[in-house]
C-alpha cells in the first residue's frame, strides 16, 4: 500500500514535469503556430538564471518565482522583437531560425559559464516519508506548482481581456485588426507570456536536475511531443496529453526500466497522433481552452 | 513560404553545409616536424570531458617542445574538435592520416567513437592512442588503450565497498555499450565475493527522472548502489537521490562519477561518503603530481579544469608516445610499437604507467577515494595494476596483427562470466 501511494505520487510528478515543460512551448507553438526549437533553451536560461542568482545572494524563492520569468520573458520579447516578427507564417524559416537562436544561446552561456556549472543549490525541502518509502518534498512543491501555472494560464485566457483579444487574434488575425487591435503587440505579448512561462519553468527543475548548457536538448522532444499529442486546445490538450504520456512513461519505467519506459511514451505518442492526427483535442474536449 | 518538398530540402541542404563547413577551416602546416592529431569533444554533450584533455594535450606538447622537441624536432599538434558527433570523429580521423599524414593520433571519449576511428587508423597505418577509462577488451596493435579499465578499478571497488556497506548491490548504468559491459563486470565481481546484485536498471542519456527508480531501490533495500550513469543528464539521478532522503541510508559507489567532475556540480552534502576508483586523482600527494598540478594550473590560470583520470591519462598517454619515440630514434609506427612493447614505461603524475606488450593497455596505479566535501579523499592505493580483463581475451604476443574489440557483444558472447 505504502509502495502505491509512493508511486500514484511519483507518476503524478511524472506528469507535472511534463506539464511545465511544455506549457511554455504550447503557448508559443498551440496558440501562435511558431516552431520555437530554442525552447530547451529558454528554460535553461531559466535555470540559469536562478543558478546564478542564488549563487550572488539572492533568496532562491526571488530567484525563482520573480527572476527567472522575467528574465527569460525579456529575453522571449527580444527576440519576438528582432526575429521571430518577420517571421510569422513561414514555418520552414522560422525552424531555421530558432535552431540557429538555441545554437547561439548554448554558444553563449558555454562561453560565459563554461561547458559545466556548479548547480549547488538543493531543493529547498527536505525528504517525505510515506511508510517505508521516501519521496523528495520538492516533487510535491512542483506537483502543487504545476495545477497552479495551468489554473492561471486559464483564468488569464478566459477571463481578462487580454486572453479575448489574444485568442481572437490567433483565430483571425484579419478580422482582429480590422477590429482596431494591434496583433504586432498581441503577438509579441503572447510570446512573451510563454517565454516567460519558459523562464519559470527551467527556474523551479534547475535543483531537481542540476543545469548545463546543453540540457535543452533533452527537453524540447518531449515538449514537443506533448504539444502535438494534445493538439489545437493548449491547455486541455496539454493536461491530458501530459497526463497520459506522463502515466505511461512513470508505469512502464517502475515495472519494466527506464529505457522501455522512454520507448512506452514515444509509441503511445505515434499511435495517438495516428489515431487522431489532430491531437487528443481534435477529437476531445473540442470546445475547451 | 509555404513548405512544400523543394523548399524544405533548400532549408535542409543549407542546414547540413553549415555542419559539415568547419571541417574545410584548415590548419597551418609545418614541414620538418612530428605531427600530432587530438581530436576530442570540445563542444555538445562530451565537452565536459573533452575540454580538460584537451588543455592537457597542450601542456604536454608544450613541455615536450620546450624541452627540445623529440629527436630535435618539434611536434607539431593539431587540434580537432568532433562536436560530440561520431561522424566528424571518422572526418577528422580520415584527414589527419592521409592529408595531415600525422605520426600519430591521440583521440576519442566515448567507446563509440574510438570504434568508429579505430579500424579506419589501422588501415591507413596511423598509430593511434585510447586515453579514456574504458570497459575493455580491445585488442588491436595499432591501438593503445591507455585508461583504466574494470579489471583494474571495478575489481577493487566492489568488494572494497560490499565489506564495508553490504552484500547486497543495486546497480545502475547508462544504456550503451559502456554501460552494460560494466554492468556485466560488477555483477561479476559481486558475485565472485559471495555478494546478490539484486537489479540492474539501464537509463537512456537523457533520462532527468529517476523518481521510478529510486522508488525501486527503496523497495528492493540494497546495501548499496552502484553507478555507472554518464552525462550531465544523468547527474540528476544524485540530486533526486539526495533530495528523497536515500544518500544517508543507502551509500553509492561508482564507476563514473568524478571523471566528468560531477563531484563539483552537486552539492557537498549531495555527494559525501561516495566511493569510487580511478587511476589517478588531483588529490594524489606524491611530488610529481603536485608539480604536474601546479604547471597545469599555471598554464591554465584561474579556469583550470579540476585534473581528474582522462585529462591526467591523456598527458601521460602522450608522454607515453614520446618516450617511445625517443627509445625507438624515430618516429616510424612499427619502430615506434616495437619500443612500446618493449615495454616503454614513464613516471606520470599518476606514478608508473608501463605498457602491456600482450594487451597494448596499460599497467598503472589504482586509487580509491572517498567524497567528502566535494574533494576526493584517497582511502586506497594498489600499485601496478593488471588489465586482467582485457587478458583473458587478448594476446598480442601470441597473435600480432589483429584489430578486434572481444566485448563489443558483452561479456558472455566474450566467454566470460
Amino acid at each position: 500500500m505504502d509502495l502505491f501511494a509512493a508511486l500514484v505520487l511519483q507518476i503524478v510528478y511524472g506528469i507535472a514535469n511534463l506539464v511545465l515543460i511544455s506549457i511554455g512551448l504550447a503557448v508559443i507553438f498551440g496558440m501562435m503556430r511558431v516552431i520555437n526549437l530554442a525552447h530547451g533553451e529558454f528554460l535553461m536560461l531559466g535555470g540559469y538564471s536562478v543558478i546564478v542568482a542564488t549563487n550572488n545572494g539572492v533568496n532562491i524563492w526571488i530567484a525563482m518565482f520573480i527572476l527567472a520569468p522575467l528574465i527569460v520573458g525579456l529575453i522571449g520579447l527580444i527576440v519576438e522583437w528582432c526575429l521571430i516578427r518577420f517571421l510569422y507564417g513561414r514555418m520552414v524559416d522560422t525552424l531555421l531560425a530558432t535552431w540557429g537562436l538555441s545554437l547561439f544561446f548554448i554558444g553563449l552561456i558555454t562561453t560565459i559559464f563554461g561547458a559545466q556549472t556548479a548547480t549547488t543549490i538543493s531543493p529547498p525541502f527536505g525528504a517525505i516519508t510515506i511508510g517505508e518509502y521516501s519521496s523528495s518534498g520538492y516533487e510535491l512543491f512542483l506537483i502543487c506548482i504545476a495545477v497552479l501555472m495551468i489554473i492561471l494560464v486559464y483564468l488569464l485566457l478566459r477571463y481578462t481581456k487580454l486572453g479575448l483579444v489574444a485568442r481572437g487574434t490567433m483565430q483571425g488575425a484579419d478580422m482582429a485588426a480590422s477590429l482596431g487591435v494591434s496583433t504586432q503587440r498581441v503577438y509579441s505579448t503572447t510570446f512573451g507570456i510563454g517565454a516567460a512561462l519558459t523562464g519559470l519553468a527551467g527556474g523551479l527543475l534547475a535543483p531537481i536536475t542540476g543545469i548545463l548548457p546543453t540540457i535543452g536538448a533533452i527537453y524540447i522532444g518531449k515538449a514537443f511531443i506533448t504539444v502535438i499529442s494534445g493538439g489545437t486546445a493548449i491547455l486541455a490538450g496539454t493536461a491530458s496529453a501530459s497526463v497520459l504520456l506522463g502515466a505511461i512513461n512513470g508505469i512502464v519505467a517502475f515495472v519494466v526500466g527506464p529505457t522501455m519506459g522512454e520507448v512506452g511514451l514515444l509509441l503511445l505518442a505515434i499511435v495517438l497522433l495516428r489515431l487522431m492526427p489532430q491531437g487528443i483535442t481534435g477529437r476531445f474536449f473540442k470546445r475547451s481552452l | 513560404m509555404t513548405i512544400n518538398r523543394r523548399n524544405f530540402l533548400k532549408g535542409a541542404s543549407a542546414t547540413a553545409a553549415v555542419l559539415t563547413a568547419p571541417a574545410f577551416i584548415g590548419q597551418a602546416q609545418a614541414t620538418d616536424a612530428l605531427k600530432m592529431a587530438v581530436i576530442l569533444d570540445q563542444s555538445g554533450g562530451l565537452d565536459i570531458y573533452g575540454r580538460p584533455m584537451v588543455d592537457a594535450s597542450h601542456l604536454a606538447v608544450e613541455e615536450i617542445n620546450a624541452a627540445g622537441g623529440l629527436l630535435g624536432k618539434q611536434v607539431d599538434l593539431t587540434v580537432y574538435d568532433p562536436q560530440s558527433t561520431i561522424q566528424f570523429y571518422t572526418q577528422y580521423a580520415t584527414k589527419a592520416a592521409t592529408s595531415d599524414r600525422v605520426d600519430v593520433v591521440q583521440a576519442g571519449i566515448t567507446s563509440a567513437s574510438r570504434e568508429s576511428i579505430r579500424p579506419l587508423l589501422s588501415r591507413y597505418k596511423t598509430l593511434y592512442f585510447y586515453n579514456t577509462l574504458y570497459e575493455g577488451g580491445v585488442c588491436d596493435t595499432n591501438n593503445y588503450c591507455t585508461g583504466s579499465t574494470p579489471g583494474q578499478t571495478v575489481e577493487k571497488l566492489v568488494p572494497y565497498t560490499m565489506n564495508k556497506w553490504g552484500k547486497k548491490v543495486y546497480i545502475i548504468a547508462a544504456d550503451y555499450n559502456y554501460g552494460h559491459i560494466t554492468a556485466d563486470w560488477v555483477q561479476k565481481y559481486v558475485r565472485d565475493n559471495g555478494g546478490d546484485p539484486v537489479e540492474t536498471e539501464f537509463f537512456p542519456l537523457d533520462v532527468t527522472n529517476f523518481g521510478p527508480t529510486i522508488k525501486k531501490i527503496q523497495a528492493a533495500k540494497p546495501d548499496m548502489v552502484m553507478s555507472a550513469l554518464v552525462g550531465g543528464a544523468h547527474v540528476s539521478f544524485y540530486r533526486q537521490y539526495a533530495a528523497a532522503g536515500m544518500s544517508k541510508s543507502v551509500p553509492i559507489a561508482s564507476t563514473t562519477f568524478g571523471v566528468g567532475n560531477e563531484h563539483l556540480m552537486i552539492s557537498a552534502e549531495e555527494g559525501d561518503g561516495m566511493i569510487v576508483a580511478y587511476s589517478y586523482f588531483q588529490e594524489i600527494e606524491s611530488a610529481a603530481n603536485k608539480a604536474f598540478v601546479k604547471r597545469f594550473q599555471d598554464r591554465f590560470g584561474a579556469d583550470a579544469p579540476y585534473l581528474n583520470e582522462l585529462a591526467a591519462r591523456q598527458y601521460e598517454g602522450i608522454n607515453l608516445w614520446a618516450e617511445a619515440v625517443k627509445t625507438a630514434g624515430t618516429a616510424d609506427r612499427m619502430k615506434v610499437i616495437e619500443a612500446l612493447d618493449a615495454p616503454t614505461s614513464i613516471n606520470g603524475p599518476s606514478g608508473k604507467v608501463t605498457i602491456d606488450p600482450q594487451t597494448h593497455h596499460a599497467v598503472q596505479n589504482v586509487y580509491l577515494a572517498e567524497l567528502k566535501d566535494q574533494k576526493f579523499n584517497i582511502i586506497q592505493t594498489y600499485e601496478q595494476q593488471q588489465p586482467t580483463d582485457t587478458q583473458l581475451v587478448c594476446d598480442l604476443i601470441a597473435t600480432p596483427n589483429q584489430s578486434n574489440f572481444y566485448f563489443e557483444n558483452g561479456l558472455k558472447a566474450a566467454g566470460i562470466d
